[in-house]
């Protein structure tokens, strides 16, 4: 027997992107997935595995390796009627897919005087942490994050794995999601019935007066650990995590600021023009005067990532990298 | 080809082992294309590959030390241990990468072939990838380019049917690669992939074409991986009878038996070839752990080019 819809269920985040395709694909016969892989193969990260059997191909399309076609095909049906969920293998190759994706996907809603629009859904794995090195590495989210006419999700828990995709769908405009590789085997419980999540707003997941660290996707779960060692010390940290790139939940930022008077910023894209740049900037132009320090970002090394395991590790940001800059922010004036 | 053959089989255990990390793409089942086409290539000549290159690079003449080294993220490692398995790149033997995009090392190809042939130096670029690559825009735009400009490039596919778990047909509306090749105007034929003789008579063919100055040749390679894509994968998408059919063709296996039946070789040459893959293998192995970890401090290093 199934179980009740409000009884919990233990699954992996996998588990729930999998869980909200077959959802997507049982409630509206206009939506179907398609991407490299996505069939025979069961998905290179394994989320669509079984999904063939059950759906067949027409709505479980693999597609050859053409990131762009498929992207631009996925822009064209949707604007064609159907509700594309597009899987694109991670975020690196959809460089390939760019032009599609900023010159079409974002564009035409605007560009054609709102008589087209692009209600499409593009998937993609995003983030470093396994010895992939440089062309494997990439965490560009907050990159897509500079185009107006998408929205970026990053859902970095299984409750949001489970319901950004559905309220994605309903979306009438392109929503890119992005899900850290990290997070795929990450165990934990949802009601079986677990239903769609707004993709608006920010969303407090640790309460706490001394600081604010604001996070999103592949970095929440190392910055709550840093907040939870930290409170060992007397340190209470908020931990805001952002859920949504594009558009920014700028109140959300500013009110926690506002409560804790300090900032770090925690994200694993580089530093230069980026979307902690952009956090940064709305601090200081909302809160400024909140402000007991100086905002603070912990970020990866602005290099292309390395291989070795020791390289990489010191690239990226880390438990410990998070509680000294916690530490620099209070100066030893906490408590 | 037995010394990559070896080389990997090492490779698996010393993943297993978590020596090795990250992407892992073994070339085993497909060793003759590499070790044959190489043997049509001058010192002078350029290579590019793609992530499942280590044959490509033991059989260029890239140290197995440093290629050891370079997977156990040493700074003895070709690439210092920033690039791993999918990024070996090695100046002395112009093996250009190692490329882990799918068609990325395509138009690389065509742009060292401009140069060569701008700067009027008679060289040639093999350009190795897979047939997955061929349905990915870069092909076709690099085969118009090498074409349009009668460019020095071997362009090598590697068809072991399959892209990960895509067999061909369901992903080329035209399977014919040489066919779709020619319609750049590209010279191109197919050859048994699992025949090194004929993979290198191909590969000489082609050069000689090359050289003479009539631009790009196309040489589909028809092989097939014995392993999972990469170091693991259900293989969901092909029967173990289609594996097992392949192995019977084995290029290692079915070449020394032409040896021995044409009595061109002795047990005793066998046994010394294999002891000597053994040896160089053990110690690349040994070399690769005596290694050292290049300092954090350097971590930002090369990410632009240093002037002394
Ligand atoms: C642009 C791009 N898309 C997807 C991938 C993921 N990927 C890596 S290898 C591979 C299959 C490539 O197949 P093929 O070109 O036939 O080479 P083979 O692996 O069979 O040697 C895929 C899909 C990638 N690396 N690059
Ligand atoms: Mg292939």
């Amino acid at each position: 027997m199934a179980p009740a819809e409000t009884e919990n269920v233990v699954m992996t985040y996998r588990d729930a992107v999998r869980a909200a395709i077959r959802d997507a694909l049982r409630r509206d016969d206009r939506v179907f997935l398609m991407g490299e892989d996505v069939g025979c193969y069961g998905g290179c990260f394994a989320v669509s595995r079984g999904l063939l059997e059950e759906f067949g191909p027409e709505r479980i399309r693999d597609t050859p390796l053409s990131e762009a076609a498929f992207v631009g095909a996925g822009i064209g049906a949707a604007i064609g009627g159907m509700r594309p969920i597009v899987e694109i293998m991670t975020v690196n190759f959809s460089l390939l897919a760019l032009d599609q994706i900023m010159n079409n996907a974002a564009t035409i809603s605007h560009m054609s005087g709102g008589q087209f629009h692009v209600p499409l859904v593009i998937r993609m794995t995003t983030g470093a942490g396994r010895q992939l090195a440089a062309q494997h590495s990439h965490s560009l989210e907050g990159w897509y994050a500079h185009i107006p006419g998408i929205k970026v999700l990053t859902p970095a828990t299984l409750e949001d794995a489970r319901g950004m995709l559905w309220t994605a769908l309903e979306d009438p405009d392109p929503v890119l999601i992005f899900e850290h590789g990290s997070l795929y085997n990450v165990e934990g419980e949802l009601p079986a019935g677990a239903g769609p999540v707004d993709i608006e707003r920010a969303y407090v997941r640790r309460g706490g007066s001394d600081i604010s660290l604001i996070t999103y996707g592949g970095t929440l779960r190392t910055t709550l650990a840093a907040a939870e060692q930290l409170a060992a010390e007397g340190i209470d940290c908020e931990v805001l995590d952002l859920r949504v790139l594009r558009p920014l939940d700028t109140a959300a930022i500013v009110a926690s600021v506002a409560r804790t008077h300090r900032a770090v910023i925690v994200d694993e894209g580089w530093r230069s023009g980026s979307i902690s740049a952009e956090i940064c900037a709305r601090i200081v132009e909302g809160a400024f005067y909140e402000l007991d320090a100086p905002v603070a970002r912990v970020c990866s090394r602005e290099i292309p990532m390395p291989y070795a395991a020791h390289l990489e590790q010191a690239a990226l940001p880390r438990i410990e990298t998070i509680k000294q800059a916690v530490q620099r922010s209070l100066g030893g004036h906490h408590g | 080809m037995l010394r990559i053959r070896r080389f990997e089989e090492k490779c698996v255990e010393l993943y297993s082992a978590a020596r090795i990390r990250g992407f892992v793409h073994l070339y085993i089942g497909e060793e003759a294309v590499a070790v044959g086409t190489m043997q049509a290539l001058g010192a002078d000549d350029a290579v590019v590959a793609t992530y499942r290159e280590h044959g490509h690079a033991l059989a260029r003449g890239v140290p197995a030390r440093s290629i050891m080294a370079e997977m156990f993220g040493k700074v003895e490692g070709c690439s210092r241990g920033r690039g791993g398995s999918m990024h070996i790149f090695d100046a002395a033997t112009r093996f250009y990468g190692g490329n882990a995009i799918v068609g990325g090392g395509l138009p690389l190809a065509v742009g060292l072939a401009l140069a060569d042939k701008i700067r009027g130096v008679p060289r040639v670029t093999a350009c190795f990838f897979g047939e997955g690559a061929v349905a990915e825009g870069e092909f076709h735009e690099s085969m118009n380019l090498a074409a349009l400009w009668k460019l020095p490039v071997l362009f090598c596919c590697e068809n072991n049917l399959y892209a990960m778990g895509t067999a061909l047909e369901r992903s080329e509306s035209e399977t014919d690669l040489a066919l779709k090749a020619s319609s750049y105007q590209v010279a191109a034929w197919s050859v048994d992939g699992m025949d090194v003789l004929a993979c290198q008579s191909a590969a000489e063919r082609a050069t000689t074409a090359i050289r003479g100055g009539g631009g790009p040749v196309f040489v589909e390679f028809r092989t097939y991986r014995f392993r999972a894509h990469s170091m693991y994968d259900p293989e969901l998408y092909r029967s173990k009878e289609e594996v097992e059919h392949w192995k019977q063709r084995d290029p290692i296996a079915t070449f020394v038996a032409s040896l021995q039946a044409d009595g061109l070789v002795t047990q005793d040459a066998l046994d010394r070839v294999e002891q000597e893959v053994t040896a160089e293998i053990e110690d690349a192995i040994a070399f690769a752990e005596a290694g050292s970890l290049e300092p954090v401090e350097d971590l930002a290093r090369f990410l632009y080019t240093e002037q002394n």
